[in-house]
Order: structure tokens, then C-alpha cells, then sequence
């Protein structure tokens, strides 16, 4: 048993040792662009370290946030800077369509970093024979969210493309936000100690999609959860201010890669414990069905806040005082080591790496 | 949620492990759990953790993605190359890698490659396009062949000419006596499919009884049924017993389901040799379609290549489909292979040996474990 152990470990230190000089470096391969790139998983960083980020490097964009955060000349407050495009198929789905989603998703990505968000453009890209009461459908639904966030569509841009360029519509969204004064640090500020808090139950919006496909004839009440998150944040950040340490919203790749990534950046562990994580009985049993796991599917109106262990009790209360977080949980610590790596305590007692998603989550065959 | 939960109660499963740790005390019992559905609920669920020490699970071939050899997939690669074809398959196909990239290579060079959950979607693309040549990629054990011979026969009768099958369905049982014949093997009992002896039942398995003397016993696919079978099998070799027995009598009928079956064997035979990456030609191991299928045979009606590729040498897939060697123990395991660059295909399938490994098994040893120190939320806070 010890020699074993002996060789057990050396194979360790050897993988480590490879993940370890990769780390930083991702490597890009392929020759063309796969749907993989697309997954928000491990394929979509290699595509981005390997051709955007050396292109455009710069301080700010190396921060790799959800936004950028930006110092104006002769203005005290920072302005948070962001844009998202939204190809979703269905353009309608079960609690949403593709409008209501560009308004929220950009309006998160700006939240996540500490701002109030104030302005969006909205640019179109639209497929010749598309329908009109379709467009006006989501535009009227882009307008209604906007509205009901508190946020304007201040400029915009319409294209139009030939039959078969495009699949019906896509939406790109940009947005400007006011960061709050004294707001939260980044990714990389997390410290070992940190707790780990989920504002609700996961994988609802990825699985309302995937079954609002119709390729599956499952029949549920799923609904997605796209919800504009910057009032949770801001009722967050008023009860514990700078105790939050990291906020983001586990959208494409879900809980598991954003929390790699997190864990990636700060060169910390996190440790998570699977039943303390909220999902839907609905979502579980999709899951289990089509064998993927909740932990890697989409959300569009959750939020991870990583806490100093000093406020947990309050960020918590906070959540849960909100209609966003009345589902809010405390889901796991950060530790030192090993850096770079995120784990799960299983339902059963167990205990398994959760890596980031890799490709787009397919479902198993038997 | 009900009908789940049940199955994962962990203090159950604790007073399981410590029975099974009082039957095999002072001995190093080696199982091998033939499913590769097996390996992803050990590995998804932490199970090595929670079995004594005593007990060693070898992954076996069970993983129908991880036995085909790379030329079938080069075949299928060239099928959807072909103009005017709409090629499917399940998902778990589109990232294997053949000798010259992937279907999702392939489909982002041009192909019309789509991802199905079960043949009969690939039947309904045919009908709704009816100037399309339709192609289903099946491969799978006695699980998934039932359903391929269910699309045949609607296709037979409602006349659809523009559909097709690759047909890669493989048997267990051939693959079973192959690692039971293989000299460099040592294993003291099978944790036996559930899915497929849905199928088969039970009676194809008593060889392994009768003739080698090692205990086989059914099973489903949650944590504690993995646990349970554990203790069953090694309750028989502490009793000297060697049977076929069924921990998942909820599912499986010892009879099979004769329905299955026989929709199998209007349809299909038994070819005379398959090769299986890893572990060679196997004489009657894989399914073919019967000569009345003919106009639904893609292989008959396309040219593919249907060379015999040889797995990369670094690869040691066959060795670990064998439970020879560990995943981890594989020379390029974790640095050359990993989940987003496979070289074997037991690193692309979610039930590959070496992907469960990699995703969820790499810390799980006991000598890392007790470096990780790892405690749920509510000791953590105490800590």
C-alpha cells in the first residue's frame, strides 16, 4: 500500500505540475472555430487567451471582469463599461425571450461590478424575412425591462443580413454604470476564510432553454430566471459594503466554471458542499434524465457573492431580505490550497473535483 | 426529490462501508464494474471515498464510445462528408477523435452534422426532409440497440428510403469473456450492468459463475445501489459463493425484456468480428443489420475508407478498458490527455474511465485526501 501511494503521488505532482505551468497559459489549438468556443468553458478561454487577449491587451482588460472598470479625467465616481451579444434559440422561451435577456444580461454584468447601471445601446442584427410583430414583440419586452430596471436605451443599430446568415435576430447590448463609491474589490482579492453565498436555486434558465427546444417532448414547469440583479447588490453592498469581497453572476458554464475561474485568479481552493446547494426539484430531475449537472448549466438572474467570514451572517440575512435572494445559501469556504481548484463534498459523503465545463454540456447516452 | 434521495442517504451508505469492511478485513478485493454509467456514478459521487480501503473498483469496457476504434470513426466522418447527407449522432460522439479531427470538426468544416437523443429523431429529420440522405451513427450495448431496431422497423414499414443506420452496435457478454480470458488480469468479482441485463437478463452471465468462479452481481445506478452490490459481492467470496445475483430487481426481470429482444433479432446479426479499441478483434462481439435491412445499411449504400487505424502509441486506453492499469497510471494521462485535448477516447465520453478520473477522481485518494482536509460548510465554520 505505501509503494502505491508513493506512485499515486508522483503522478500528482506530475499532473499538478503541467496544470500548474499551463495555468496561465491556455493553449489554442484548433483550426477552426468549433461550437465548443461558444460553451463559456475551457474551449471559450483558450479562445480568448489565445487570440483577443494578446491583441488587445491593455491594464484594464487584462483585469478580465464582467466589466471594465474606467477612471474619467475630473470625475471622482469610476464608470463601469460592458457589452454582451445574445444568440439565443429559442428567441422565445418559457419566462423570457432574447430582448428581455439583452437587457438584463448587460445590466448584471455591470452590477457585478459594484454599479448602479445607467445606459444601454442596443445593436440588431436581423435576417431578411424575419417577422415584424416578432420584432416588435421583443422590442416592446427589451423597452418593458429596461423600464422596470430604472436603466435607458440611449443609442442603437439595426443591420440587415440575407435569408440563412443569421438565425432570425441576434442583440448586442452595451452599458454604462456608476461604480458606488468604496465597491467591491474583483476576483482576485479573494482570501482563504472567504465564504462562498448562492442568491438561489441553479440551472433553471440553461435547462428552461434546452427543453423549450422542443427536441426533447419533456414537459415541465421550468421557467428561466433571467432577473436584473443590480438592486440585489445594491441591498447587498449597503448591509456589508467592502466585507464583499468578488460578485458574479454564473451565467454560460454556470456555478462550476465561474467558480474555477475565481479560483484561478485569486490562486486559492474552494471548497463547496453539494447539498447545500439550491436546485429546483425540476431542474434536478431534468438533470438526472439528461445526465448533466446543475452545476454547469446557465443562469441569468443568480448571483455568487464571495464574503469576508466576518459579514456571512449578515450578507446572508441581506440576500434572503431581497425577492431575488429569498433562496439565498451559504455553499462552501475558500482555503489556500491546492490553488487553483475547486471541489465538491458529495451528496453521499465523497469528495470530487469540480472542473470547469468542457464543450457544450451533451447529454449521456446510457 | 423522491425516488433519488432514498438512494443517496449517506449515513446508510456509511454503515454499509463499515459491513463490507468487517467482511473483507486483511484481504484486497479487485471488482470490476463493467458500465461505464457505473464508473460515472462512482466518480460523480465520491464512492471510492466512502468504500473501505479493501476495495479496489476497476473500470471496465462498458463505455460504448470509449470501445469504438478509430476507424469506424473516420468512416463516419467520411459518411458525413458526403454531399446531400444530414448526419446524426449522439452527443457523446461529436468530440471523439478520429485519425483526422472530430464530427465537430467535420461539422464546423461544412458537414451537416445534428446531435439526437434517440434514432427515431433521427427518423423524423428524414421525413421532414425528404430530398436528404438521413444517417444515424448507432453505436451502444443490448441499451440502446432495441431502440435502433424499433426506427428500423418504422422505417421498413412507413417505406422511408432517404434514412440509413451506421450500424456499431456491440454486444457485452463477448467483452466480458475476452477480460476473463485475458492473462494479465486479476479480479475477484463483477458489479454487473443494469441497463443492459434490462435487456438481456440475467442468463447470459451464468458462465461467469459457473465457469471462472467469480461473483457477478446486478446493478443499478445510484450511489447506494453501488455500495449494496459491493456488499453483495463481497458477502459471496467471504461465503465461498460464486452466483449471479440482482441488487436492481426493481428494473431488471431475469427473463430480459423479450419485446427488446426480438425487435433485435428481426432486424440484426451477429458479425463475425469487431474490433474493440484496446482490446483487439472480438469474434461475434458487434451487431450488423440482417440482409432484409439492406436498403436502410450505410454501409452498403456509402463509400467509407474502412481502413484499421491504430491508436496513438502514447495511448493506453486498452489497458485501461482491460483494469490493467489505472486511468492515472497511463503515460499520458492528465498531461498530454486531458478532457479538452483527448487522445484516447476513454478522455472524451462523461463515461470514459479517464475523464470521470480526470473531472472528479484526481484528488480522491486517500493520501491526497488527507492533504485537501476538505469538510463540509458546517465543520468548516467551526474549524
Amino acid at each position: 500500500m505505501e509503494r502505491q501511494d508513493t506512485r499515486v503521488d508522483e503522478v500528482l505532482n506530475k499532473i499538478e505540475r503541467t496544470r500548474q505551468a499551463r495555468r496561465n497559459k491556455f493553449y489554442l489549438r484548433d483550426e477552426h472555430i468549433t461550437l465548443s468556443h461558444g460553451s463559456g468553458g475551457k474551449a471559450t478561454h483558450n479562445l480568448i487567451e489565445g487570440v483577443f487577449a494578446p491583441a488587445f491587451s491593455n491594464p484594464i482588460l487584462d483585469q478580465m471582469d464582467d466589466s471594465a472598470r474606467l477612471d474619467i479625467p475630473g470625475m471622482q465616481q469610476r464608470l463601469a463599461f460592458t457589452t454582451d451579444t445574445y444568440v439565443v434559440s429559442p428567441l422565445f422561451f418559457p419566462g423570457g425571450d432574447i430582448g428581455k435577456l439583452a437587457v438584463h444580461g448587460t445590466i448584471n454584468d455591470l452590477a457585478m461590478a459594484g454599479a448602479e447601471p445607467l445606459y444601454l445601446s442596443a445593436g440588431f442584427i436581423l435576417e431578411e424575412g424575419f417577422s415584424i410583430t416578432d420584432l416588435k414583440r421583443i422590442v416592446t419586452s427589451m423597452a418593458l425591462a429596461a423600464k422596470e430596471a430604472g436603466v435607458s436605451i440611449v443609442t442603437g443599430d439595426t443591420k440587415v443580413v440575407q435569408r440563412g446568415k443569421a438565425d432570425g435576430l441576434f442583440i448586442n447590448t452595451a452599458g454604462i454604470g456608476l461604480i458606488r463609491n468604496g465597491a467591491v474589490a474583483g476576483q482576485a482579492q479573494v482570501q482563504p476564510g472567504d465564504r462562498v453565498l448562492l442568491s438561489g436555486p441553479v440551472g433553471d434558465h440553461g435547462i428552461a432553454i434546452m427543453l423549450a427546444r422542443e427536441e426533447l417532448d419533456i414537459e415541465t414547469s421550468i421557467i428561466s430566471d433571467t432577473a436584473p440583479l443590480h438592486t440585489l447588490v445594491a441591498h447587498l453592498l449597503a448591509a456589508v459594503g467592502d466585507g464583499v469581497r468578488c460578485l458574479k453572476d454564473p451565467t454560460r458554464g454556470g456555478v462550476a466554471t465561474t467558480l474555477n475561474e475565481i479560483a484561478l485568479s485569486a490562486e486559492v481552493s474552494i471548497a463547496l458542499d453539494e447539498q447545500a446547494i439550491p436546485v429546483h426539484a425540476e431542474v434536478r430531475g431534468a438533470c438526472e434524465i439528461l445526465g448533466l449537472d446543475p452545476l454547469t448549466i446557465a443562469n441569468e438572474g443568480k448571483l455568487l457573492a464571495i464574503v469576508s467570514p466576518e459579514v456571512e451572517r449578515v450578507a446572508l440575512a441581506a440576500l434572503r431580505s431581497h425577492p431575488l435572494g429569498r433562496e439565498a445559501a451559504l455553499i462552501g469556504t475558500v482555503q489556500a490550497q491546492p490553488p487553483g481548484m475547486v471541489f465538491l463534498r458529495t451528496d453521499i459523503g465523497g469528495t470530487r473535483v469540480l472542473d470547469m465545463l468542457v464543450g457544450d454540456p451533451l447529454p449521456r447516452i446510457c | 426529490m423522491k425516488y433519488v434521495d432514498e438512494y443517496r442517504d449517506s449515513d446508510l451508505a456509511r454503515s454499509i462501508s463499515a459491513e463490507i469492511a468487517r467482511l473483507s478485513e486483511g484481504r484486497s478485493i479487485k471488482l470490476m464494474e463493467v458500465c461505464g454509467g457505473h464508473t460515472h456514478t462512482i466518480y460523480k459521487h465520491g464512492i471510492e471515498d466512502v468504500l473501505p480501503r479493501t476495495i479496489d473498483l476497476v473500470h471496465g469496457p462498458g463505455c460504448p464510445v470509449c470501445v469504438l476504434p478509430m476507424g469506424r470513426i473516420d468512416d463516419a466522418i467520411a459518411i458525413a462528408h458526403t454531399e446531400n447527407v444530414i448526419f446524426t449522432t449522439f452527443g457523446d460522439m461529436m468530440r471523439v477523435p478520429g485519425s483526422h479531427g472530430s464530427l465537430l470538426d467535420a461539422k464546423a468544416e461544412g458537414a451537416d452534422v445534428r446531435f439526437v437523443y434517440s434514432p427515431l429523431d433521427a427518423l423524423k429529420i428524414a421525413r421532414q426532409n425528404p430530398d436528404r440522405q438521413v444517417v444515424f451513427f448507432a453505436i451502444g450495448f443490448e441499451t440502446t440497440a432495441p431502440s435502433t431496431a424499433v426506427t428500423l422497423l418504422r422505417a421498413q414499414a412507413e417505406k422511408i428510403k432517404n434514412f440509413s443506420i451506421f450500424c456499431n452496435h456491440v454486444t457485452i457478454i463477448p467483452a466480458i469473456k475476452a477480460i476473463l480470458d485475458s492473462p494479465d488480469l486479476r479480479l475477484d468479482g463483477f458489479i454487473g450492468p443494469g441497463h443492459v441485463s434490462m435487456v438481456i437478463g440475467m442468463r447470459p452471465y451464468t458462465f461467469i459463475a459457473r465457469d471462472h468462479h467469480k461473483p457477478i452481481v446486478i446493478a443499478g445506478f445510484e450511489p447506494l445501489d453501488i455500495i449494496q452490490t459491493t456488499y453483495m459481492v463481497v458477502k459471496q467470496l467471504s461465503e465461498g459463493r460464486a452466483e449471479v445475483e440482482n441488487q436492481y430487481a426493481r428494473v431488471v426481470r431475469p427473463e430480459g425484456n423479450v419485446k427488446a429482444l426480438e425487435a433485435m433479432a428481426r432486424t440484426m446479426e451477429l458479425r463475425p468480428f469487431f474490433e474493440w479499441r484496446g482490446l483487439g478483434f472480438i469474434t461475434h462481439s458487434a451487431l450488423k443489420l440482417r440482409p432484409e435491412f439492406a436498403p436502410w445499411d450505410a454501409e452498403l449504400r456509402f463509400e467509407v475508407p474502412g481502413l484499421r487505424v491504430a491508436d496513438p502509441k502514447a495511448c493506453q486506453c486498452g489497458e485501461v478498458l482491460k483494469g490493467v492499469i489505472k486511468p492515472w497510471e497511463c503515460k499520458v494521462f492528465g498531461t498530454a490527455c486531458t478532457p479538452e485535448t483527448p487522445i484516447g477516447t476513454c478522455m472524451v465520453s462523461p463515461e470514459g474511465a479517464c475523464a470521470a478520473y480526470f473531472s472528479y477522481g484526481r484528488f480522491s485518494m486517500a493520501s491526497e485526501r488527507s492533504r485537501l482536509n476538505i469538510l463540509p460548510v458546517a465543520q468548516a465554520k467551526e474549524a
